[in-house]
């Protein structure tokens, strides 16, 4: 049976190089995004997206003294390298209508590009906003976790590129041990605000996609309780079942009602 | 042209009023670390940054909603046409007019291949629109209502195309069978077409669509029964007391859908009641709600051409106020996705009423960004 396997993106030690970027782009062929400029720190490529599918946060924050690694007197500057979380459960698979989007083997979710006819559903399915329909195109793409290479035995092109070893690739019960006892060694070291971002208690219910983060995970825009839209199915149900009762009730009085009839 | 400054003044004496503020600057330069004044601010600044209130600078967390025009398009056209199937087959089993009830099959029928087509242009893939139906999702309300499309869509054609060969060959039994069944199988379906599509959205991640999940489909099916109502009217069925009586019960519910909205003024429903997409959604509402109630109880009070006009002019503004409506919807989702704030707010949708409520000074500054627009390159 194969592994199933996880990403473990260890914010601490990232150094904000970006070949983890680059290196998803020119493995998968994505096509170059264009240059603007967002005034956001180093950071001018925004989210991850359609032709995004690793994306470094660069986290410019107020002084906080201790924060940010350098000298007290610096600003705390963190990185982060985003990605697909992978979910447990995931919005964008069970909102899929054409059985494109699938759990793989190795426990990713996968976008099969053959099947995909671009009905855009999962956009609005995935709360962390990371698939996204290239317009153009017409399909929708993230991340593949990538599958090619797993299924080759090889290591996903980002963290294969890593070159701190922030992103580490493996089997998900080893990683959630590793993430426990690098967060467990930060704070003894006194860095007490680490913390493991994996939202098992919320209706995900975890994620492949493993982040150590420094502080609130708000703060690198990933939702402290992400919600799937299987939540809100019964209650939209229910009250579709009404209205249809409604509508059925309703039409037939009226018209055993109409006298002229 | 810009104006340049003032020239300076060639020399001054010091006052209690220059030296006061000279140390006023001091002081605030002391507390803050720095003075804020015009000119000494570069252009930008204060410099975003990222934090738990302000996100990943602003940044919207949601991707927004890919969809084009053609999908409030569908909703408003497969809502009617779903309702005129329902419509359609009451009236043929209570034996009303049988010009209303080829009326409301003929409008059901042309409904159906609209909205597949729309749909189909919709999509990013339009060949591979027969995907949709490798598959039944129950999970997924697009593929729920990809599957009732089809059905509805064959199923009123049937009927209408058994209403023509019947009335061509004049009552042959089991054309007349068919034709009910048909009727029948159209009329459930068509019940699914005019409400799950608030479910479609409601069931999303999108703040302001899931956080109206429960009156949203109720919304859509009075939506659409009033506007296939307002079809049937506007096609010379304006004496028709039923559709009166319906069309009045669909204007109450919406009547009651915008004052809901109005009295639950939560950070999610802002988009419904501030901005563009607030305009729109009240002038929707206006339309299909309390104006064509009023014109329709008027109409009940008079006779004759006066409450056929009226009934006219409720039907006319109806249609007008459903299609808004959703595009009011469409529109509303947009701006809810682009705040980063709901989906970072600790607990989502059940706490989002307990939070205090921010001042206006936050608001401003928790104001949120676009996200710099990419061109599409093409992926592979
Ligand atoms: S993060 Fe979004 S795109 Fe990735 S698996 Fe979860 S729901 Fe799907």
């Amino acid at each position: 049976m194969s592994p199933v396997t996880a990403f473990l993106t260890d914010s601490t030690i990232c150094i904000g190089c970006k070949a983890c970027e680059v290196a998803c782009k020119e493995w998968n062929g994505i096509k170059a995004d264009g240059l603007e400029f967002s005034g956001f720190s180093y950071d001018n490529t925004g989210a991850v997206g359609h032709s995004t599918w690793r994306h470094v946060k660069f986290v410019e924050q107020g002084p906080v003294i201790g924060l940010g690694g350098n000298a007290l007197e610096f600003p705390a500057w963190g990185f982060s390298s985003d990605v697909c979380k992978h979910c447990e459960v995931a919005g964008c698979l069970e909102a899929c209508p054409t059985g494109s989007i699938v759990r793989t083997e190795f426990g990713g979710v996968y976008i099969q590009p053959d099947v995909c006819n671009g009905c855009a559903y999962c956009v609005v399915a995935c709360p962390f906003g990371v698939v996204e329909r290239n317009q153009s195109d017409g399909r929708a793409f993230k991340c593949t976790f990538c599958y090619d290479r797993q299924k080759v035995g090889l290591t996903p092109a980002c963290a294969t590129a890593c070159p701190t070893e922030s992103i580490k690739f493996g089997e998900i019960s080893e990683l959630r041990e590793t993430a426990q006892a690098r967060v467990e060694a930060l704070h003894e070291r006194g860095v007490e605000d680490a913390r493991i971002y994996d939202p098992r208690d919320s209706s995900v219910g975890g994620t492949h996609s493993i982040f150590i983060l420094r502080g609130d995970p708000r703060t690198y825009n990933l939702p402290p309780q992400p919600r799937v839209p299987g939540e809100y199915m019964s209650a939209g149900w229910t009250s579709a079942a009404i209205a249809a009762g409604a509508m059925l009730a309703g039409a037939l009085i009226a018209f055993l009602g109409d006298s002229r009839r | 042209m810009s104006i340049g400054p003032k020239p300076p003044r060639q020399s001054r004496l010091p006052d209690a009023a220059s030296e006061a503020r000279l140390l006023e600057l001091r002081r605030e330069a002391e507390q803050r670390g720095m003075v804020t004044s015009a000119g000494a601010k570069p252009a930008g600044a204060p410099f975003p940054q990222a934090s738990p209130e302000a996100g990943y600078y602003g940044m919207p967390l949601l991707k927004k909603p890919g969809w084009s025009w053609e999908v409030p398009v569908y909703f408003f056209v497969g809502g009617a046409a779903g309702a005129a199937a329902v419509i359609g087959a009451m009236a043929n089993w209570t034996g009303a007019d049988k010009r209303l009830v080829r009326d409301a099959r003929w409008v059901a029928s042309l409904g159906g291949p609209i909205s597949t087509g729309l749909l189909i242009s919709d999509l990013g893939r339009p060949a591979r629109f027969l995907n949709m139906l490798r598959v039944f999702k129950v999970q997924s309300p697009m593929s729920v209502g990809a599957w009732t499309l089809s059905a509805f869509a064959s199923a009123s054609a049937a009927s209408a195309f058994a209403e023509a060969v019947d009335r061509r060959f004049g009552g042959l039994m089991p054309v007349r069978v068919l034709g009910n069944a048909a009727e029948a199988l159209a009329a459930s379906t068509g019940v699914v077409m005019s409400s799950y599509t608030g479910v479609l959205i409601g069931a999303t991640v999108i703040p302001v669509w899931n956080e109206n999940v429960r009156t949203l489909p109720l919304h859509f099916a009075a939506s659409g029964v009033g506007s296939a109502v307002s079809v049937l009217e506007l096609m010379g069925h304006d004496d028709s007391t039923a559709l009166n009586t319906l069309g009045i019960g669909a204007a109450a519910y919406e009547a009651y859908e915008g004052l809901h909205i109005e009295t639950h003024p939560t950070a999610a429903n802002e988009p419904l009641r501030a901005g563009v997409s607030g305009w729109v959604t009240r002038s929707g509402g206006v339309l299909s709600g309390p104006v064509p109630l009023l014109l329709r109880l008027a109409a009940l009070s008079t006779r004759g051409e006066t409450a056929r006009n009226f009934r006219r002019a409720a039907a006319m503004s109806t249609l007008v106020g459903s299609f808004i409506t959703r595009v009011a919807w469409i529109m509303a989702g947009h701006a809810s996705s682009k705040d980063y704030r709901l989906p970072l707010e600790r607990g989502g949708a059940k706490q989002r009423q307990e939070l205090p409520p921010r001042s206006r000074q936050q608001e401003k500054e928790l104001l949120p960004r676009e996200r710099p627009d990419k061109p599409h390159g093409i992926s592979k």
